[in-house]
């Protein structure tokens, strides 16, 4: 490719930098209200459409899903699972009393997949060495900043069925 | 900016007014990299904007007819902008005004060309570069353009 003349006269800093005053572009005050006021309202209506989702959509819908059956996993053994998408793993531990629980597999931090270590009974996430409680999903220690959102099981029959996903398993 | 010089500051006293040629495509104001020159609506180049101005010298090197100055003590290059707050009101630049043989006149071009023999040319040549400016020059009648040796006027060449 030919370099272009620096002097040539179809330059582009000569149009973009020009010496002439004629040629200076200055936003004008008008302008600046302008562009303040449609901006203002764009993100006026943008906050109202979000406030309105919230209104309507206040209840996201978990699809019921069969993960287990009650008498497959001893106590202190894990199964993973997908809930609610193909690709949000969760892990469902069978506690050393025979309680199931079920958590999203993702670390609250660097999304991490947690691991049940039995001998410590609680949710380890290697990454970062952030560890939560297996009964509540709170964190015990490490860099993570909430505790692990928690699936909602139920049981019918012998079947174990996910029902839904609680984001802060204290308040439960 | 009143801009004199001395022509043979050794041997004699005579001196020579440098002022700036308003050239259609300033070279000052093309080098300047913080865009600081300004040719205004009347084609005046005028000095460099204050708050602009980095006092880098890039126009200094580059005017090949040596107008701007750097003013070291105001961090900031000068140059003769016509007297833009005389002519800007109707008055002729002050040089023009105090030159006793009119060596320095504020006239238009065609009226110069009916009262003197020579004829106004703004064409110069420096080596490749060809220079169109606002500000006419005396030279013979036959002559289209100037044409300048820089190497020639060197101060090196002449001591």
């Amino acid at each position: 490719m030919k370099p272009s003349d620096p002097s040539g006269h179809d330059s582009l800093w000569r149009e973009e930098v020009s010496f002439r005053t004629a040629d200076e572009q200055y936003v004008a005050r008008r302008q600046f209200g302008t562009f303040l006021v449609l901006t203002s309202l764009g993100m006026f209506v943008g906050n109202l459409w979000i406030l309105a989702k919230s209104w309507f959509f206040q209840q996201p819908l978990y699809p019921l899903r069969p993960v287990a059956r009650a008498g497959d996993i001893a106590p202190g053994a894990v199964k993973l699972f997908q809930y609610p998408g193909e690709h949000d793993p969760c892990i469902l531990v069978r506690l050393g009393s025979g309680e199931y629980v079920a958590y999203s597999q993702k670390c609250t931090h660097l999304s991490c997949a947690v691991y049940y270590e039995k001998g410590r009974d609680r949710l380890e996430c290697p990454c970062h060495e952030g560890y939560f409680s297996v009964r509540t999903g709170a964190v015990l220690q490490g860099p993570p900043p909430r505790p692990l959102p928690r699936v909602r099981l139920e049981s019918r029959g012998d079947q174990l069925i996910a029902t839904g996903i609680t984001l802060n398993p204290e308040e439960i | 900016m009143i801009h004199v010089d001395y022509l043979d500051r050794r041997n004699s006293i005579a001196s020579v007014p440098t002022v700036c040629m308003h050239c259609d495509d300033p070279t000052c104001a093309e080098v300047c990299p913080a865009d600081a020159i300004k040719k205004n609506e009347d084609g005046v180049v005028q000095s460099s904007l204050k708050p602009r101005c980095i006092a880098c010298s890039n126009c200094v090197l580059a005017c090949p007819f040596g107008v701007p100055k750097m003013m070291v003590e105001f961090e900031q290059m000068m140059k003769c902008d016509m007297c833009y707050d005389r002519t800007s009101a109707g008055k002729r630049p002050m040089c023009a005004t105090v030159c006793p043989s009119q060596a320095l006149a504020y006239v238009p071009p065609d009226r110069m060309a009916r009262e003197r023999r020579e004829k106004p040319v703004n064409v110069f040549h420096f080596g490749n570069q060809e220079v169109t400016t606002k500000v006419f020059v005396m030279a013979p009648a036959e002559s289209a353009a100037i044409h300048v040796d820089v190497v020639n006027y060197m101060w090196e060449e002449s001591l």
